[in-house]
């Protein structure tokens, strides 16, 4: 038998539990194979679900295990992930989420998986040091035009903005706050960054949240302020940048800046 | 190609699969354990504590990185960028081993997270022996390949798990992590004596031990059908076979998978410290 033969029809029949095993599979005993193949079957969405849950734990807490799972079954079998990181398949995850006919009700869900997918990104991005606090003093000291000076944010920076107030849903999940206390239906920003080993999420004002994007577009700072236009804003996200070690470079865009 | 480890098999070593949730502990205390393996695919992340942590672990324990997602068994090519992370892990953190299955997880684009079984016919055989070269190639050290735990059999199949394992060992030069509970699993599922798989390898070339827990189910014909769910602790029976290996090939260093239903780590080490004790027997009556 050629190699495709055996492996298509097994690949075919692991994701859609309406076809039968594939054939070319033999059992010692002569019992049906479909007991036997329904072993990988399940082994494949309960690994692949078991993954997402551990990526999306407060969706899970919020929708319940069982929904979670059902949901996440489904999306692994419409959308099996195309490599073995599976956070790339979590990646889509939200997206499913949010368009899934059960969930309609809970049109914040993907926002929240969003937010989710943002933390697990913190931990796992790029180890970069922080701009020193003396150097940054120094540049700021120098810096004759400080409005085309473009700064370098760590990897593990994400703006993350909603039109829900996942943030607070998520923060409620944390225990800080009684979930029944969150107004869903209000816009929410945050800044998602890992400081040593700990990932935070920081609510942010909407002109912050707007900003802390455009800084991460690499927009220069004169740029990014003028469309902001909030000075209290761009402090706070300054302040917040600079405290969490989460600049860590600074280019400036004039060679008068050198 | 060179085999760092070749020389500390004899000597008895037992680890455990490393868990998230042991690792302060395993770095804060005492803990009686030779080596701790990992699973690749956990870390391959660009930055983060979980490195970190990694380090910490292989500053105090040898390490052996175990790989489930090169799909060796694959019909397709191998995924070279998952195999250039793979040697970027296995150069960074220099473990004293590095194994794979002999398994699928992928086929036409599509990514599983099973370890599924292959036919072992004469296309199989060249195929899997060309991937083997490959992993070699890209990590520059001998592999060691492990016998999978299986539910069905291909009608296709011309060799019997054993000659397959040792014929590709004939032809890559690489080593094999028998699996002593697969062996138990796939015996059992398929109404085999198990000693047969164990009596086909090159002993030479075993160069690890796991072992694991399995579950208990029934196929369409009422008969027993064992699931590897590395989710409870060693069989009896998985212990005996386990022995009578170690009296056979000699000790090799011996791991203790569990992957769900995690206990407290001083269970990990009890059934660690059983399987050295085995292993400790075995070395002194070979003295």
């Amino acid at each position: 038998m050629n190699i495709d033969g055996c492996y298509a029809p097994f690949a075919a029949a692991l994701l859609d539990p309406e076809r039968p095993p594939p054939a070319g599979l033999v059992t010692w005993n002569g019992s049906d194979p479909a007991a036997r193949f329904a072993v990988y079957r399940n082994n494949v969405v309960a690994a692949l679900t078991a993954a997402l849950a551990d990526t999306f734990p407060v969706t899970q807490a919020v929708v319940g295990e069982a929904f979670f799972l059902a949901a996440a079954a489904e999306f692994v079998r419409r959308q099996p992930p195309r490599s073995p990181l599976l956070l790339d398949h979590a990646a889509a995850l939200p997206a499913f989420l949010a368009a899934f006919p059960p969930a309609q009700g809970l049109p914040w869900l993907g926002a929240l998986a969003e937010l989710e997918l943002a933390r697990v990104r913190a931990g796992r991005a790029a180890d970069v040091d922080a701009l020193p606090a003396p150097v940054l003093a120094a540049r700021l000291q120098e810096a004759m035009d400080l409005t085309t000076v473009h700064l370098a944010l760590h990897p593990s920076v994400q703006v993350f903005e909603a039109s829900w107030a996942v943030v607070s849903l998520w923060a409620a999940h944390q225990g800080r706050g009684p979930v029944s206390a969150v107004a869903i239906d209000a816009p929410e920003a945050a800044l998602v960054l890992r400081d040593g080993d700990a990932v935070f999420v920081m609510p942010i004002p909407a002109a912050a949240g707007r900003l802390a994007r455009l800084l991460a577009e690499g927009r220069p700072l004169g740029d990014a302020f003028d469309e902001a236009d909030d000075a209290e804003a761009f402090t706070e996200l300054l302040t917040l940048l600079v405290r969490h070690g989460a600049i860590v470079a600074w280019h400036a865009s004039g060679a008068a800046n050198r | 190609m060179s085999d760092p480890g070749r020389l500390e098999n004899a000597r008895p070593l037992a680890g455990i699969g490393l868990k998230q949730q042991h690792v302060p502990e395993l770095l804060g205390s005492d803990v009686a354990i030779d080596f701790v393996e990992i699973h690749a695919e956990n870390y391959m992340v660009e930055g983060g504590p979980r490195l970190r942590q990694l380090e910490a672990v292989r500053d105090r324990f040898a390490l052996s990185v175990h790989g489930v997602g090169l799909s060796i068994g694959g019909a397709g090519p191998l995924d070279r960028d998952h195999l250039a992370r793979l040697a970027a892990l296995v150069r960074r953190f220099e473990p004293r081993w590095c194994s794979e299955h002999l398994a699928w997880s992928g086929h036409g684009g599509h990514w599983f997270g099973d370890l599924l079984p292959l036919p072992y016919d004469r296309e199989t055989l060249g195929r899997v022996c060309a991937h083997v070269h490959e992993v070699q190639e890209a990590l520059g050290r001998r592999l060691l390949l492990e016998n999978p735990s299986t539910y069905v059999e291909f009608a296709a199949s011309t060799w019997n798990e054993g000659d397959f394992l040792a014929e590709v060992v004939r032809r890559t030069g690489c080593g094999l992590l028998l699996d002593v509970n697969n062996a138990f699993v796939s015996a059992v599922n398929h109404g085999r004596d198990p000693w047969a798989l164990v009596a086909a390898l090159p002993p030479d070339a075993v160069g690890e031990l796991h072992l694991a827990g399995f579950a208990e189910d029934r196929d369409g014909a009422g008969d027993r059908l064992l699931v590897d769910d590395h989710g409870a602790p060693v069989d009896e029976a998985v212990w005996a076979l386990f022995e009578r290996t170690v009296a056979h090939l000699g000790p090799r260093p011996t791991l203790l998978e569990r992957d769900h239903a995690v206990p407290p780590l001083t269970e990990l080490t009890r059934e660690a410290e059983r399987a050295r004790r085995v292993l400790h027997r075995v070395a002194e009556a070979a003295a």
